[in-house]
Protein backbone atom coordinates (compact mmCIF):
# COMPACT_ATOMS: atom_id res chain seq x y z
CA UNK A 1 0.00 0.00 0.00
CA UNK A 2 3.20 2.43 -0.44
CA UNK A 3 2.63 4.99 -3.10
CA UNK A 4 -0.23 6.22 -2.00
CA UNK A 5 0.69 9.78 -1.82
CA UNK A 6 2.81 10.98 -4.66
CA UNK A 7 4.79 14.41 -4.69
CA UNK A 8 3.42 16.80 -7.03
CA UNK A 9 5.54 19.51 -5.51
CA UNK A 10 8.99 19.23 -7.23
CA UNK A 11 11.78 17.18 -9.44
CA UNK A 12 13.84 18.51 -6.44
CA UNK A 13 12.51 15.17 -4.32
CA UNK A 14 14.83 13.45 -6.56
CA UNK A 15 17.71 15.50 -5.56
CA UNK A 16 21.28 13.97 -4.92
CA UNK A 17 23.57 14.57 -2.09
CA UNK A 18 24.74 16.77 -4.49
CA UNK A 19 22.32 19.47 -3.09
CA UNK A 20 24.12 19.42 -0.20
CA UNK A 21 27.27 18.98 -0.90
CA UNK A 22 27.21 21.85 -3.65
CA UNK A 23 24.15 23.93 -4.04
CA UNK A 24 25.52 25.34 -6.72
CA UNK A 25 25.65 21.62 -8.64
CA UNK A 26 21.50 21.18 -7.59
CA UNK A 27 20.52 22.30 -10.56
CA UNK A 28 23.14 20.29 -12.87
CA UNK A 29 22.04 17.34 -10.98
CA UNK A 30 18.65 17.57 -11.19
CA UNK A 31 18.71 17.97 -15.09
CA UNK A 32 20.61 15.40 -15.24
CA UNK A 33 18.33 12.63 -13.56
CA UNK A 34 15.31 14.11 -15.36
CA UNK A 35 16.70 13.16 -18.00
CA UNK A 36 16.95 10.02 -17.03
CA UNK A 37 13.60 9.96 -16.51
CA UNK A 38 14.05 9.21 -12.15
CA UNK A 39 12.68 12.65 -11.75
CA UNK A 40 9.07 11.83 -11.51
CA UNK A 41 6.47 13.03 -13.75
CA UNK A 42 5.82 16.55 -15.49
CA UNK A 43 3.03 16.98 -13.10
CA UNK A 44 5.51 17.30 -11.15
CA UNK A 45 6.12 21.06 -12.08
CA UNK A 46 3.54 23.22 -10.64
CA UNK A 47 5.50 24.78 -7.99
CA UNK A 48 8.88 24.56 -6.76
CA UNK A 49 10.18 23.09 -3.30
CA UNK A 50 13.87 23.59 -2.53
CA UNK A 51 15.03 21.37 -0.21
CA UNK A 52 17.30 22.84 2.64
CA UNK A 53 21.10 21.78 3.15
CA UNK A 54 21.83 18.58 4.72
CA UNK A 55 23.70 21.06 6.98
CA UNK A 56 20.72 23.39 7.90
CA UNK A 57 18.62 20.55 8.38
CA UNK A 58 21.19 18.61 10.76
CA UNK A 59 22.12 21.54 12.96
CA UNK A 60 19.28 23.78 13.36
CA UNK A 61 17.40 20.98 15.84
CA UNK A 62 14.95 21.14 18.34
CA UNK A 63 15.21 18.29 20.28
CA UNK A 64 14.82 18.87 24.03
CA UNK A 65 16.33 15.88 24.85
CA UNK A 66 19.88 17.12 24.16
CA UNK A 67 19.42 20.66 25.34
CA UNK A 68 17.19 23.09 24.38
CA UNK A 69 19.74 25.28 22.44
CA UNK A 70 19.23 25.10 18.56
CA UNK A 71 23.19 24.01 18.31
CA UNK A 72 22.27 21.04 21.36
CA UNK A 73 21.22 18.06 19.54
CA UNK A 74 24.34 18.49 17.13
CA UNK A 75 26.23 18.43 19.91
CA UNK A 76 25.19 16.07 21.86
CA UNK A 77 23.22 13.62 19.76
CA UNK A 78 26.15 11.81 19.03
CA UNK A 79 26.17 10.17 22.35
CA UNK A 80 22.70 8.04 21.63
CA UNK A 81 23.23 4.55 20.80
CA UNK A 82 20.40 3.21 18.43
CA UNK A 83 21.44 -0.23 18.02
CA UNK A 84 19.80 -2.18 19.28
CA UNK A 85 16.67 -0.43 18.68
CA UNK A 86 13.21 -2.20 19.31
CA UNK A 87 9.69 -0.38 19.36
CA UNK A 88 6.64 -1.56 21.85
CA UNK A 89 3.87 -1.84 19.73
CA UNK A 90 1.00 -2.44 22.09
CA UNK A 91 -2.62 -1.58 22.95
CA UNK A 92 -5.42 -2.09 20.68
CA UNK A 93 -3.61 -3.72 17.82
CA UNK A 94 -3.83 -7.76 17.03
CA UNK A 95 -0.24 -8.61 16.98
CA UNK A 96 1.13 -6.64 20.15
CA UNK A 97 5.02 -7.24 21.39
CA UNK A 98 7.83 -5.80 20.66
CA UNK A 99 9.48 -5.66 17.26
CA UNK A 100 12.90 -5.00 16.51
CA UNK A 101 13.89 -1.77 14.18
CA UNK A 102 14.49 -4.79 11.42
CA UNK A 103 11.27 -6.15 11.84
CA UNK A 104 9.57 -2.79 12.12
CA UNK A 105 11.02 -2.23 8.12
CA UNK A 106 10.26 -5.56 7.34
CA UNK A 107 7.93 -5.19 4.06
CA UNK A 108 7.71 -1.32 4.24
CA UNK A 109 8.80 0.75 1.31
CA UNK A 110 11.10 3.16 1.87
CA UNK A 111 9.77 6.33 -0.15
CA UNK A 112 11.41 9.73 -0.76
CA UNK A 113 9.38 12.51 0.67
CA UNK A 114 10.15 15.93 0.15
CA UNK A 115 7.60 17.79 3.00
CA UNK A 116 7.76 21.57 4.26
CA UNK A 117 8.29 21.40 7.94
CA UNK A 118 7.05 24.11 9.58
CA UNK A 119 7.97 24.87 13.43
CA UNK A 120 5.90 26.67 15.82
CA UNK A 121 8.38 28.73 16.60
CA UNK A 122 7.54 30.23 13.26
CA UNK A 123 10.46 28.77 11.33
CA UNK A 124 10.58 26.07 8.79
CA UNK A 125 12.66 23.78 6.30
CA UNK A 126 11.89 22.10 3.50
CA UNK A 127 12.88 18.24 3.84
CA UNK A 128 13.88 15.38 1.69
CA UNK A 129 12.54 12.48 4.16
CA UNK A 130 13.46 8.63 3.59
CA UNK A 131 10.54 6.73 5.02
CA UNK A 132 7.51 4.29 5.15
CA UNK A 133 3.71 5.23 5.38
CA UNK A 134 2.44 4.53 8.95
CA UNK A 135 -0.52 3.10 7.82
CA UNK A 136 1.42 0.02 6.10
CA UNK A 137 3.02 -0.30 9.80
CA UNK A 138 -0.48 -0.01 11.47
CA UNK A 139 -1.66 -2.85 8.62
CA UNK A 140 0.91 -5.37 9.51
CA UNK A 141 0.52 -5.31 13.34
CA UNK A 142 -3.16 -4.81 12.69
CA UNK A 143 -5.38 -2.60 14.43
CA UNK A 144 -8.78 -3.48 16.21
CA UNK A 145 -11.96 -1.83 15.17
CA UNK A 146 -12.52 0.34 18.64
CA UNK A 147 -8.94 1.75 17.83
CA UNK A 148 -9.51 5.84 17.85
CA UNK A 149 -6.00 7.47 18.44
CA UNK A 150 -2.47 6.29 17.98
CA UNK A 151 0.12 7.47 20.88
CA UNK A 152 3.67 7.78 20.37
CA UNK A 153 6.59 7.71 23.05
CA UNK A 154 10.28 8.82 22.86
CA UNK A 155 13.08 6.51 24.31
CA UNK A 156 14.05 7.86 28.06
CA UNK A 157 18.02 7.45 28.74
CA UNK A 158 19.49 10.14 30.49
CA UNK A 159 22.80 8.62 30.28
CA UNK A 160 22.93 9.15 27.26
CA UNK A 161 20.30 11.69 26.63
CA UNK A 162 21.61 14.76 28.78
CA UNK A 163 18.68 17.11 28.04
CA UNK A 164 16.38 14.29 30.16
CA UNK A 165 18.76 15.26 33.17
CA UNK A 166 16.61 18.56 33.62
CA UNK A 167 12.95 18.41 33.87
CA UNK A 168 12.54 20.98 30.60
CA UNK A 169 9.16 18.55 29.60
CA UNK A 170 7.34 15.66 31.60
CA UNK A 171 9.80 12.86 30.28
CA UNK A 172 9.34 10.69 27.97
CA UNK A 173 8.18 12.60 25.17
CA UNK A 174 4.75 11.85 23.98
CA UNK A 175 2.77 12.35 21.08
CA UNK A 176 -0.84 11.67 19.39
CA UNK A 177 -2.53 11.61 16.46
CA UNK A 178 -6.01 10.59 15.43
CA UNK A 179 -6.71 7.43 13.91
CA UNK A 180 -7.35 9.22 10.41
CA UNK A 181 -4.81 11.47 10.85
CA UNK A 182 -2.23 8.69 11.58
CA UNK A 183 -3.26 6.43 8.53
CA UNK A 184 -3.32 9.21 6.22
CA UNK A 185 -0.78 9.00 3.69
CA UNK A 186 0.86 11.73 3.82
CA UNK A 187 2.26 10.43 7.53
CA UNK A 188 5.26 8.92 7.30
CA UNK A 189 7.84 6.92 9.58
CA UNK A 190 11.20 8.54 8.43
CA UNK A 191 14.12 6.50 8.78
CA UNK A 192 16.82 9.04 6.83
CA UNK A 193 17.23 12.23 5.06
CA UNK A 194 19.06 12.70 1.98
CA UNK A 195 19.25 8.96 1.12
CA UNK A 196 21.27 8.81 4.19
CA UNK A 197 20.60 7.34 8.26
CA UNK A 198 18.38 9.45 10.36
CA UNK A 199 21.11 11.63 11.75
CA UNK A 200 21.01 11.33 15.77
CA UNK A 201 20.00 14.86 16.40
CA UNK A 202 16.99 14.55 13.46
CA UNK A 203 15.53 11.60 15.78
CA UNK A 204 17.41 8.25 15.07
CA UNK A 205 16.77 5.78 13.58
CA UNK A 206 13.28 6.33 13.30
CA UNK A 207 10.61 9.35 13.94
CA UNK A 208 7.20 10.65 12.80
CA UNK A 209 6.63 13.29 10.13
CA UNK A 210 3.19 14.76 9.60
CA UNK A 211 3.76 17.77 7.56
CA UNK A 212 0.57 19.62 8.14
CA UNK A 213 1.58 19.91 12.10
CA UNK A 214 3.70 21.83 13.67
CA UNK A 215 7.02 20.03 13.92
CA UNK A 216 6.67 18.78 17.22
CA UNK A 217 4.02 16.74 16.78
CA UNK A 218 6.64 14.90 14.51
CA UNK A 219 8.02 12.73 17.16
CA UNK A 220 11.91 11.66 17.08
CA UNK A 221 13.57 7.94 18.12
CA UNK A 222 10.41 6.37 18.88
CA UNK A 223 10.37 3.19 21.38
CA UNK A 224 6.55 3.09 21.23
CA UNK A 225 3.59 3.29 19.44
CA UNK A 226 0.24 2.12 21.33
CA UNK A 227 -3.33 2.12 19.66
CA UNK A 228 -5.76 3.44 22.50
CA UNK A 229 -9.41 4.63 21.89
CA UNK A 230 -8.56 7.71 24.09
CA UNK A 231 -7.50 11.07 22.65
CA UNK A 232 -3.94 10.51 24.01
CA UNK A 233 -1.79 12.94 26.54
CA UNK A 234 0.90 14.96 24.62
CA UNK A 235 4.31 16.39 26.09
CA UNK A 236 3.35 19.75 24.96
CA UNK A 237 0.19 20.25 25.78
CA UNK A 238 0.67 18.42 29.20
CA UNK A 239 3.35 21.57 29.45
CA UNK A 240 1.31 24.11 28.64
CA UNK A 241 -2.70 23.51 27.26
CA UNK A 242 -2.95 26.95 26.62
CA UNK A 243 -0.69 26.87 24.19
CA UNK A 244 -0.47 23.63 22.60
CA UNK A 245 -3.66 21.99 21.44
CA UNK A 246 -3.63 18.28 20.70
CA UNK A 247 -4.31 18.79 17.12
CA UNK A 248 -1.86 21.56 16.57
CA UNK A 249 -2.24 21.95 13.02
CA UNK A 250 -0.18 24.64 10.93
CA UNK A 251 -2.87 27.22 10.66
CA UNK A 252 -1.76 30.73 9.69
CA UNK A 253 -5.40 32.42 10.84
CA UNK A 254 -4.57 31.10 14.59
CA UNK A 255 -1.78 32.31 16.50
CA UNK A 256 0.18 30.81 19.34
CA UNK A 257 -0.66 33.05 22.77
CA UNK A 258 3.03 34.47 22.32
CA UNK A 259 3.58 35.41 19.14
CA UNK A 260 1.78 35.56 15.33
CA UNK A 261 1.44 32.25 13.14
CA UNK A 262 0.71 34.01 10.00
CA UNK A 263 4.19 34.57 8.66
CA UNK A 264 7.99 32.15 9.24
CA UNK A 265 11.11 32.18 8.21
CA UNK A 266 12.70 29.91 6.09
CA UNK A 267 15.96 28.78 7.83
CA UNK A 268 18.92 29.35 5.75
CA UNK A 269 18.02 32.75 4.23
CA UNK A 270 20.97 34.44 6.25
CA UNK A 271 20.36 37.15 7.99
CA UNK A 272 18.45 39.27 5.61
CA UNK A 273 16.05 36.81 5.02
CA UNK A 274 12.18 38.21 4.67
CA UNK A 275 9.65 36.09 6.31
CA UNK A 276 6.92 34.41 3.84
CA UNK A 277 3.24 33.68 4.36
CA UNK A 278 2.53 30.78 6.14
CA UNK A 279 -0.10 28.45 4.35
CA UNK A 280 -3.26 26.54 5.48
CA UNK A 281 -2.16 23.31 6.98
CA UNK A 282 1.29 23.93 5.47
CA UNK A 283 0.63 23.79 2.06
CA UNK A 284 -1.37 20.29 2.56
CA UNK A 285 -4.95 21.92 2.45
CA UNK A 286 -6.39 19.98 -0.34
CA UNK A 287 -5.23 16.63 1.25
CA UNK A 288 -6.10 16.86 4.62
CA UNK A 289 -8.88 19.38 5.01
CA UNK A 290 -11.11 16.88 4.75
CA UNK A 291 -10.06 15.54 8.01
CA UNK A 292 -11.31 18.72 10.18
CA UNK A 293 -14.57 19.18 8.51
CA UNK A 294 -16.89 20.79 10.45
CA UNK A 295 -14.55 21.15 12.88
CA UNK A 296 -14.00 25.12 15.02
CA UNK A 297 -10.23 25.20 14.45
CA UNK A 298 -10.11 27.93 16.53
CA UNK A 299 -11.17 25.43 19.53
CA UNK A 300 -9.75 22.63 18.35
CA UNK A 301 -5.83 24.04 17.58
CA UNK B 1 41.62 43.09 52.41
CA UNK B 2 45.01 43.10 50.38
CA UNK B 3 42.93 42.03 47.08
CA UNK B 4 40.75 44.37 47.45
CA UNK B 5 42.78 46.84 47.79
CA UNK B 6 44.30 45.81 44.87
CA UNK B 7 41.38 45.72 42.83
CA UNK B 8 40.45 49.38 44.06
CA UNK B 9 43.42 50.52 42.96
CA UNK B 10 43.52 49.02 39.24
CA UNK B 11 40.00 49.77 38.96
CA UNK B 12 40.74 53.40 39.24
CA UNK B 13 43.78 52.94 36.72
CA UNK B 14 41.48 51.61 34.07
CA UNK B 15 40.75 54.44 31.45
CA UNK B 16 36.81 54.71 30.35
CA UNK B 17 37.32 54.51 26.74
CA UNK B 18 38.99 51.01 27.37
CA UNK B 19 35.49 49.78 29.55
CA UNK B 20 33.61 51.03 26.18
CA UNK B 21 35.32 50.17 23.71
CA UNK B 22 35.94 46.35 24.82
CA UNK B 23 32.10 46.20 25.63
CA UNK B 24 30.92 47.69 22.53
CA UNK B 25 32.99 44.97 20.65
CA UNK B 26 30.77 42.54 20.64
CA UNK B 27 28.33 44.23 18.76
CA UNK B 28 29.87 44.51 15.17
CA UNK B 29 31.35 40.86 16.59
CA UNK B 30 28.20 39.12 16.23
CA UNK B 31 26.95 40.91 13.14
CA UNK B 32 30.03 39.67 11.70
CA UNK B 33 29.14 36.20 12.46
CA UNK B 34 26.01 36.33 11.62
CA UNK B 35 26.89 37.82 8.03
CA UNK B 36 29.26 34.81 7.84
CA UNK B 37 27.48 32.01 8.84
CA UNK B 38 28.71 31.84 12.19
CA UNK B 39 25.81 32.38 14.65
CA UNK B 40 23.95 28.94 12.72
CA UNK B 41 21.54 28.59 9.84
CA UNK B 42 19.27 31.14 11.30
CA UNK B 43 21.26 34.11 12.64
CA UNK B 44 18.40 36.42 13.02
CA UNK B 45 17.15 35.03 15.83
CA UNK B 46 20.71 33.88 17.32
CA UNK B 47 21.92 37.80 17.42
CA UNK B 48 18.53 39.14 18.58
CA UNK B 49 19.19 36.29 21.44
CA UNK B 50 23.03 37.56 21.92
CA UNK B 51 22.64 41.23 21.68
CA UNK B 52 19.48 40.89 24.45
CA UNK B 53 21.65 38.44 26.70
CA UNK B 54 24.79 40.67 27.12
CA UNK B 55 21.74 43.68 27.65
CA UNK B 56 20.89 41.42 30.62
CA UNK B 57 23.97 40.79 31.95
CA UNK B 58 25.14 44.80 31.38
CA UNK B 59 21.93 45.39 33.75
CA UNK B 60 22.77 42.50 36.49
CA UNK B 61 27.01 43.99 36.62
CA UNK B 62 25.12 47.12 36.95
CA UNK B 63 22.96 46.13 39.84
CA UNK B 64 25.50 44.37 41.62
CA UNK B 65 28.08 47.42 41.91
CA UNK B 66 26.51 48.86 44.99
CA UNK B 67 26.67 45.70 46.74
CA UNK B 68 29.73 44.74 45.79
CA UNK B 69 30.87 48.20 47.70
CA UNK B 70 28.88 47.93 50.42
CA UNK B 71 29.95 44.00 51.60
CA UNK B 72 32.96 43.36 49.78
CA UNK B 73 34.33 46.56 49.87
CA UNK B 74 35.54 46.54 46.05
CA UNK B 75 34.68 49.78 44.68
CA UNK B 76 33.76 50.10 40.56
CA UNK B 77 31.18 52.99 40.92
CA UNK B 78 33.21 54.84 38.52
CA UNK B 79 32.13 52.47 36.07
CA UNK B 80 28.34 52.32 36.39
CA UNK B 81 27.44 55.23 34.09
CA UNK B 82 29.33 53.52 31.53
CA UNK B 83 27.56 49.81 31.91
CA UNK B 84 24.28 51.39 32.11
CA UNK B 85 24.66 53.09 29.02
CA UNK B 86 26.28 50.19 27.23
CA UNK B 87 23.01 48.34 28.43
CA UNK B 88 20.97 50.59 26.78
CA UNK B 89 22.89 50.27 23.57
CA UNK B 90 22.46 46.40 23.39
CA UNK B 91 18.88 46.81 24.32
CA UNK B 92 18.42 48.93 21.21
CA UNK B 93 20.16 46.67 19.04
CA UNK B 94 18.12 43.85 20.57
CA UNK B 95 15.37 45.77 19.84
CA UNK B 96 16.42 46.73 16.39
CA UNK B 97 17.06 43.47 15.10
CA UNK B 98 13.69 42.54 16.40
CA UNK B 99 12.34 45.53 14.33
CA UNK B 100 14.28 45.51 11.12
CA UNK B 101 15.63 42.24 10.25
CA UNK B 102 12.76 39.44 12.69
CA UNK B 103 9.21 40.67 12.31
CA UNK B 104 9.50 43.21 9.31
CA UNK B 105 6.14 43.76 8.63
CA UNK B 106 4.51 47.11 10.34
CA UNK B 107 1.54 45.92 11.07
CA UNK B 108 2.55 42.60 12.78
CA UNK B 109 4.96 45.05 15.00
CA UNK B 110 2.08 46.96 16.13
CA UNK B 111 -0.03 43.82 17.05
CA UNK B 112 2.99 41.64 19.25
CA UNK B 113 4.00 45.34 20.70
CA UNK B 114 0.10 44.97 22.20
CA UNK B 115 -1.19 41.58 22.36
CA UNK B 116 2.54 39.51 23.07
CA UNK B 117 2.73 39.83 27.09
CA UNK B 118 6.71 39.29 26.78
CA UNK B 119 6.93 42.07 23.92
CA UNK B 120 4.93 44.15 25.79
CA UNK B 121 7.16 43.85 28.96
CA UNK B 122 9.89 43.57 27.09
CA UNK B 123 9.23 47.29 25.20
CA UNK B 124 8.52 48.95 28.67
CA UNK B 125 11.62 47.58 30.02
CA UNK B 126 13.03 49.53 26.64
CA UNK B 127 11.01 52.67 27.47
CA UNK B 128 12.10 52.48 30.95
CA UNK B 129 15.45 52.92 30.22
CA UNK B 130 15.20 55.62 28.03
CA UNK B 131 15.14 58.84 30.49
CA UNK B 132 18.07 56.98 32.44
CA UNK B 133 20.31 57.21 29.46
CA UNK B 134 18.78 60.76 28.47
CA UNK B 135 19.45 61.83 31.86
CA UNK B 136 23.41 59.82 32.24
CA UNK B 137 25.29 63.04 32.07
CA UNK B 138 27.22 65.31 34.37
CA UNK B 139 24.92 68.01 33.35
CA UNK B 140 21.47 66.18 33.99
CA UNK B 141 23.07 65.09 37.62
CA UNK B 142 23.68 68.53 38.92
CA UNK B 143 20.38 69.77 37.88
CA UNK B 144 18.39 66.97 39.23
CA UNK B 145 20.40 67.04 42.56
CA UNK B 146 18.38 64.33 44.57
CA UNK B 147 15.52 63.66 41.98
CA UNK B 148 18.54 61.92 40.04
CA UNK B 149 19.10 59.51 42.37
CA UNK B 150 15.27 58.66 42.57
CA UNK B 151 14.87 58.55 38.66
CA UNK B 152 17.97 56.30 38.62
CA UNK B 153 15.49 53.58 41.05
CA UNK B 154 14.07 53.27 37.72
CA UNK B 155 17.19 50.55 36.74
CA UNK B 156 15.44 47.74 39.11
CA UNK B 157 12.23 48.18 37.30
CA UNK B 158 14.20 47.75 34.01
CA UNK B 159 15.99 44.85 35.17
CA UNK B 160 12.77 43.22 36.68
CA UNK B 161 11.41 44.03 32.99
CA UNK B 162 14.48 42.42 31.41
CA UNK B 163 14.04 39.37 33.17
CA UNK B 164 10.57 38.68 32.87
CA UNK B 165 10.65 39.35 29.38
CA UNK B 166 13.71 36.20 28.92
CA UNK B 167 11.33 34.03 31.45
CA UNK B 168 8.38 34.47 29.45
CA UNK B 169 9.55 33.76 26.11
CA UNK B 170 10.73 30.43 26.22
CA UNK B 171 8.96 27.20 25.98
CA UNK B 172 9.03 24.24 28.72
CA UNK B 173 10.59 24.95 31.73
CA UNK B 174 14.29 26.45 31.15
CA UNK B 175 16.83 27.06 33.71
CA UNK B 176 18.74 29.49 32.22
CA UNK B 177 16.08 32.76 32.41
CA UNK B 178 15.39 31.36 36.38
CA UNK B 179 19.22 32.19 37.14
CA UNK B 180 18.74 35.08 35.70
CA UNK B 181 15.25 36.01 37.31
CA UNK B 182 16.72 34.87 40.52
CA UNK B 183 20.29 36.24 40.38
CA UNK B 184 18.47 40.47 39.78
CA UNK B 185 16.24 39.74 42.82
CA UNK B 186 19.35 38.78 44.65
CA UNK B 187 20.76 41.61 44.22
CA UNK B 188 17.60 43.92 44.18
CA UNK B 189 16.98 41.97 47.79
CA UNK B 190 20.65 43.21 48.70
CA UNK B 191 19.51 46.70 48.94
CA UNK B 192 16.70 45.99 51.46
CA UNK B 193 19.65 44.49 54.37
CA UNK B 194 19.54 47.19 56.79
CA UNK B 195 22.51 49.35 57.14
CA UNK B 196 24.51 48.70 60.22
CA UNK B 197 26.96 51.30 59.89
CA UNK B 198 26.85 52.85 63.11
CA UNK B 199 26.33 50.00 65.09
CA UNK B 200 29.51 47.76 63.34
CA UNK B 201 32.12 50.44 62.74
CA UNK B 202 33.36 51.26 66.09
CA UNK B 203 34.96 54.95 66.28
CA UNK B 204 38.17 55.43 65.59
Amino acid sequence: MAHRWTNDLTQADATPKAAFLNRRQLMAGVAGLASAGFAGSARAMDETLVPNSFEDITSYNNFYEFGTAKDDPKKYAHELTTQPWSIKIDGLVDNPGDYSFEEVLDGMTIEDRLYRFRCVEAWAMNIPWNGFELADLLQKVGVKPEAKYVAFETLVRPEEMRGQRRPTLAWPYREGLRLDEAMHPLTLMATGIYGETMPNQNGAPIRLVVPWKYGFKSIKSIVRITLTDQEPATSWNLANAREYGFYSNVNPNVDHPRWSQATHRMIGGGLFASREPTLMFNGYEKDVASLYEGMDLTKHF
Amino acid sequence: MAIVDHMNAWARRVPMWLVYLIYAAPAPYFFYLGLTGGLGPEPINALEREYGEIALQLLIIGLAITPLRRFVGVNLIRFRRAIGVLAFFYVSLHLLVWLVLDVQILGQIWADILKRTYITVGMAGFLVMLPLVLTSNNWSVRKLGPKWRKLHKLTYVAAILGGAHYLWLVKGIQLEPMIYMAVILGLLATRAIPNRKSAAIPAR
